[in-house]
């Protein structure tokens, strides 16, 4: 991967030419970096959503103390968030930006983790067992002096009715946390604090070799982890120049696509029991468990599998897996009859979607909101098309597009996909090639010196990976994309106006899975 | 048809024999309150269990089995817990009404519990505003609600509560209106003459069209009124946590849950006297045979029978439809029950001074 | 009168592992004599609660959809009277640690706990709420959870089997069995234990406090 440096001075007219003039509306991720003595920088990866080309800059700064970049959340409404996350990793400072906070750990954690001189002794960081207080908020600016600034947050004022969603609350799944400032059931303001599963992946994985890495990415969004875990193969084989046997290929498409499958399964059960059916909850498990069987067989586990592996995957493929897989495909789609039944076509459930939670084409691109969310908004998103991979340039698939962008439209994408997903395993599952399951790989992987990108559709959205390597046996910096953060940035847009019950519907449809999002 | 009468006066003129009348009268009321409530209870558990029971096979699972036979004795050991479990006194709490919200919720629906009719002579409050009281009773258990909201400091118990007043305010009206008309049906409003009237032919088939749209029309109402889904905004589970029992643990929360289940039993129970014609048996004209040998059956099981025949319907109703939200709700009722339960208040009563019943 | 071994129905008591635990917990009970009556009691008490343990809906990653597997149709934890997952911790008996605690979380689970209502029992489901799990090495993570809240059953995996969280709720039934609710040892905390062994959780700390305890630091 090529990266255009852009001295700080220009950066920001060099950046508003790129966005206005050459049509780089899509900001694919934003890799806070910290070089050691070249300084903190943070590189751009944008996309031309017309054209999809895609082009990577970047910028640096060697101020350590306090550093500072201007701000490019106005040309992105994304890097408003991008910016928070990378002030809270690396202590960059964004000159201009709105609301600069962390976006991860508490307010009062000391120090930037993520920064190569980290501390990360007990002692600095013990565990704080006391409340964060909210009251702490601040937003940090640069001072003209070059001093690092403090004002106080002023989001929510002493007269508001501020309700807490989360973050232990059954609606958010998981551990999200929105503060919500209510008038009677309309929800005035929202913010949104991140950071209850907050693992510290991409840290770890700094110390960790490359295979052991891959343990971690399926506890990213656990239901993509064939599709994250095929993304850091990808990205670490191409980065080797290891070319994978066909019928590697072929076993990866199919997995990825029954685990889109599982997720999308996951999605509608989980959307009906937000919304308060609670049978339709029940049904989607029980299509799910067959599902689940099928791959347990094949790679051993039930909802982490940890199945593909550099070079190929763990385990072949077991004898009955065809017969089984076709099975299932057939019954899957007499069962979205039946969600259709109960479910889709409920006249409470179409009231309670239709019109709620609207999402333009301008903003999903703008927010960078792919996946399922973005394809209900009308825009062409989904990775398998713009950049294929794996086996997704030789079957025949529709990408599933929707032009309203409520929520109903949400849900239909995912109804939808689970068609063509299932159309996608069809073509390929009796003419899996014979062959090497896995190349043979050394026993310790080194991957050359430079940086690499890859992507794939995961199951709500794009997930990238991007590795910096100095030659080492494990990554100088890795940044996955997480495919929720987006999704829940854009939540603000929709739920100003609504009221606290469409708060689950958009949540339900957006289907966003925490850990992803804080990593 | 039994009489339950019987018992009951010849227990009486035992009593009277011992002693003095007053005292005699003193002892029949703490006897009949000592039924009501055990009735209460064990209806209670009863309709636990078969919820439960029922929304497992709505979802192809079993539901209880471990404990006692096929799970039977499930609902016992949850009282036992429910029972022993912690109260909690909260901080900054108006501690009195927050105590006292649960038991107006409990008393409201033993109160409304005791006016239903169960069988021919077993019937506890019976007098000629029957219905008007029943429902003045059944109302004030929205304000054991709101206060339940309003005292646990909590903000969702707030919301639950605002929500459930607005709603259960609202559906009342429907409720009210679809009495009404069959009140205009049956000329009374004491229930047992209610009942007695519908020994030729169920209000439902007399009054037939109008009679069956205020069948309708009571369902969806009475539905609301229990807070039951598609109804449960107060309660929602995946908005509010808990609603406005979030702070309740113990027997407090108890006690909601158990108003709940009987709310859903009364509101069924009016339903089957109302409409499907109380502990009468089903005669059907012509059929003098199987008339008599319907005649057999005790009018408690006739009266249980259609009861949970309703209730049944009703958790169909709760175990398949998302929730609404508020403003659907108030839009429901307010825009489509209240308008068309009126109009067809008047057709009833065109009905009946025409002479157009069955 | 004696406590007796507790009994799951339809499984061996020899098939559970981890016996020697609970008993010694019952030889220690049993040095206390017990009136019948009391003991009869206690008997019914803990048959009520080991049958209905109504768990908090709390989860925070990858455990929590295997918890809910097990509440769905193959699994159906409602078989055994786990019957209601119950979303304000008041109501709850049983808190599942269903994933990885963070420094971040960790003062939101210790408040959750201080919540429920007595009694109440925690469940560490997973590698990550017993040790850490995989993200043991991390800055933001709380390598384990018996560190803040006291733990009685730990269910091991990464996610745990839906049948592996099923054995550990069994295996809470049988500890839930042993308890005396009338005198003797009862699972109620006592104030002092709780402040000596575990942190409290303060919240709302007034400005002025925070501020003096900076300066004091």
């Amino acid at each position: 991967m090529n990266t255009t440096f852009i001295p700080l001075n220009e950066f920001r007219s060099q950046m508003e030419t790129l966005r206005r003039d050459k049509g780089m509306d899509f900001l694919r991720d934003m890799i806070g970096m910290d070089w050691g003595e070249d300084g903190l920088g943070v590189i751009y990866l944008l996309e031309n959503s017309a054209t999809k080309e895609n082009i990577s800059v970047a910028t640096r700064t060697t101020d350590r103390v306090a550093p500072a970049i201007p701000t490019v959340s106005d040309l992105w409404k994304i890097a408003n968030i991008y910016e928070r996350e990378v002030f809270d990793f690396f202590g960059i400072i964004f000159n201009g930006h709105p609301n600069l906070r962390r976006l991860f750990l508490r307010n009062d954690w000391v120090g930037y983790p993520l920064r190569k001189d980290y501390d990360e002794s007990e002692a600095v960081n013990p565990v704080r067992m006391y409340s964060e207080n909210n009251q702490n908020d601040c937003t940090y600016t640069l001072a003209e002096d070059g001093t690092i600034k403090q004002i106080p947050d002023t989001l929510f004022d002493n007269n508001e009715y501020v309700i807490n969603i989360g973050p232990q609350h059954p609606a958010t799944h998981g551990v999200l946390r929105f503060r919500l400032s209510l008038e009677g059931e309309f929800i005035n303001k929202v913010d949104i604090h991140c950071g209850y599963i907050h693992r510290g992946i991409e840290k770890i994985s700094e110390k960790y070799p490359y295979p052991q890495i891959l343990a971690l990415t399926d506890r990213l969004d656990y239901l993509s982890a064939h599709q994250n875990r095929h993304a850091l193969c990808m990205c670490i084989e191409k980065a080797m120049g290891l070319e994978v046997t066909e019928r590697t290929q072929y076993i990866r498409t199919i997995m990825d696509e029954l685990q889109r499958i599982d997720s999308h399964l996951l999605f509608i059960s989980c959307a009906a029991m937000d919304l308060g059916a609670l049978t339709t909850f029940i049904y989607g498990f029980r299509d799910r468990e067959k599902l689940l069987d099928i791959m347990e067989e094949v790679t051993g586990g039930r909802l982490i599998q940890n199945y593909n592996v550099i070079g190929g995957v763990q385990a072949d493929i077991t004898p009955g897996f065809a017969e089984k897989v076709k099975t299932f495909c057939k019954d899957i789609l007499n069962k979205l009859n039946e969600y259709n039944d109960v479910f889709t076509n409920n006249i409470i459930t179409r009231k309670r979607m239709l019109g709620i939670g609207v999402l333009s084409t301008e903003d999903v691109i703008s927010y960078g909101c792919t996946g399922g969310t973005g394809r209900a908004s009308g825009w062409s998103c989904d990775v398998r098309k713009r950049h294929p991979y794996a086996l997704y340039d030789k079957v025949d698939f529709k990408e599933i597009i929707y032009n309203n962008g409520d929520c109903y439209d949400r849900f239909l994408v995912r109804i939808d996909e689970i068609k063509e997903s299932v159309r996608i395993i069809e073509q390929l599952i009796d003419s899996i090639p014979e062959g090497e399951y896995k190349v043979k790989t050394k026993p310790i992987i080194r991957i050359p010196e430079g940086s690499y990108h890859a992507a794939v559709e995961g199951s709500r959205g794009e997930f990238g990976v991007f590795i910096e390597s100095k030659g080492d046996k494990s990554p100088y910096r890795i940044k996955f994309r997480p495919m929720g953060l987006p999704l829940i940035a854009s939540m603000e847009t929709m739920l100003k106006g609504n009221k606290i019950a469409d708060l689950m519907a958009i949540g339900a449809t957006l289907d966003y899975v925490i850990p992803d999002i804080d990593r | 048809m039994y009489d339950f009468s019987i018992i009951t006066t010849a227990i009486d003129q035992f009593l009277r024999s011992l002693m003095p009348s007053g005292l005699a009268i003193f002892i029949e009321c703490v006897l009949v309150g000592a039924c009501v409530l055990v009735a209460y209870i064990v209806l209670a558990i009863i309709m636990i269990f078969m919820e439960r029971k029922v929304c497992a096979a709505f979802q192809c699972r079993l539901g209880p089995m471990r404990v006692g036979f096929w799970g039977t004795l499930q609902v016992f050991s949850d009282v036992f817990k429910m029972i022993i479990k912690e109260i909690i006194d909260l901080k900054r709490t108006d501690n009195m009404l927050y105590n006292l919200a649960p038991f107006l919720v409990v008393l409201s629906s033993v109160l409304t519990f005791s006016c239903l009719p169960f069988a021919k002579g077993m019937e506890v409050l019976d007098f000629n505003v029957g219905l008007f009281f029943l429902m003045a009773t059944s109302s004030f258990g929205v304000l054991g609600i709101m206060l339940a909201g309003w005292s646990s400091n909590n903000k969702y118990s707030m919301i639950g509560a605002m929500r459930s007043g607005a709603q259960m305010v609202s559906y009342e009206l429907s409720i009210g209106i679809s009495m009404l008309t069959l009140v205009v049906l049956s000329g009374t409003l004491q229930l047992s003459e209610i009942v007695s009237r519908q020994s030729d032919a169920w209000f439902i088939v007399k009054g037939h069209i109008p009679a069956f749209i205020a069948f309708v029309i009571y369902l969806i109402a009475g539905n609301a009124e229990t807070n039951r889904g598609p109804f449960d905004l107060p309660e929602a589970e995946s908005e509010l946590t808990a609603g406005y029992h979030t702070e309740y643990s113990g027997m407090g929360f108890g006690f909601f849950y158990v108003a709940e289940f009987m709310n859903l039993f009364i509101v069924s129970g009016i339903a089957s006297t109302i409409f499907l014609g109380g502990w009468m048996p089903l005669h059907i004209l012509g059929l003098d045979g199987f008339n008599a040998a319907m005649d057999y059956i005790p009018g408690v099981v006739w009266f249980l029978g259609k009861t949970f025949f309703v209730i049944w319907l009703l958790m169909w109703i709760r175990w398949t439809f998302p929730r609404l939200r508020i403003d659907q709700v108030i839009t429901l009722e307010w825009k489509y029950l209240v308008p068309i339960g009126i109009v067809n208040l008047l057709i009833m009563t065109l009905c009946v001074v025409m002479g157009w019943t069955l | 009168m004696e406590m007796k071994k507790p009994i799951i129905k339809s499984i061996p008591y020899e098939e559970f592992k981890d016996n020697e635990t609970l008993e010694a917990l019952i030889k220690e009970i049993n040095k206390e004599r017990t009136n019948v009556v009391v003991g009869a009691l206690d008997d019914l008490i803990n048959w009520g609660r080991s049958n209905s343990l109504w768990s908090l809906t709390f989860a925070t990653s990858c455990c929590g959809i295997e918890f809910m597997s097990v509440g769905a149709a193959r699994y159906d934890f409602a078989r055994f009277g786990f019957e209601v997952t119950r979303n304000s911790p008041r109501q709850a008996d049983l808190i599942m640690v269903a994933g990885t605690i963070t420094h971040k979380m960790a003062p939101v689970l210790k408040r959750l706990y201080d919540q429920m209502a007595e009694p109440k029992y925690v469940i560490a489901v997973g590698g990550c709420a017993i040790s850490g799990g995989p993200f043991k090495g991390s800055y933001h993570v709380l390598n384990g959870v018996d560190k803040i809240i006291p733990v009685d059953v730990y269910i091991p995996g990464c996610p745990p089997r839906p049948e592996a969280i099923l054995y550990g709720m069994m295996q809470l039934q049988r500890k839930v069995k042993i308890e005396k609710f009338f005198g003797g040892v009862n699972h109620k905390q006592k104030k002092e234990e709780q402040t000596d062994n575990y942190p409290l959780v303060i919240t709302n700390v007034p400005q002025e406090i925070t501020d003096k305890t900076e300066k004091e630091q």
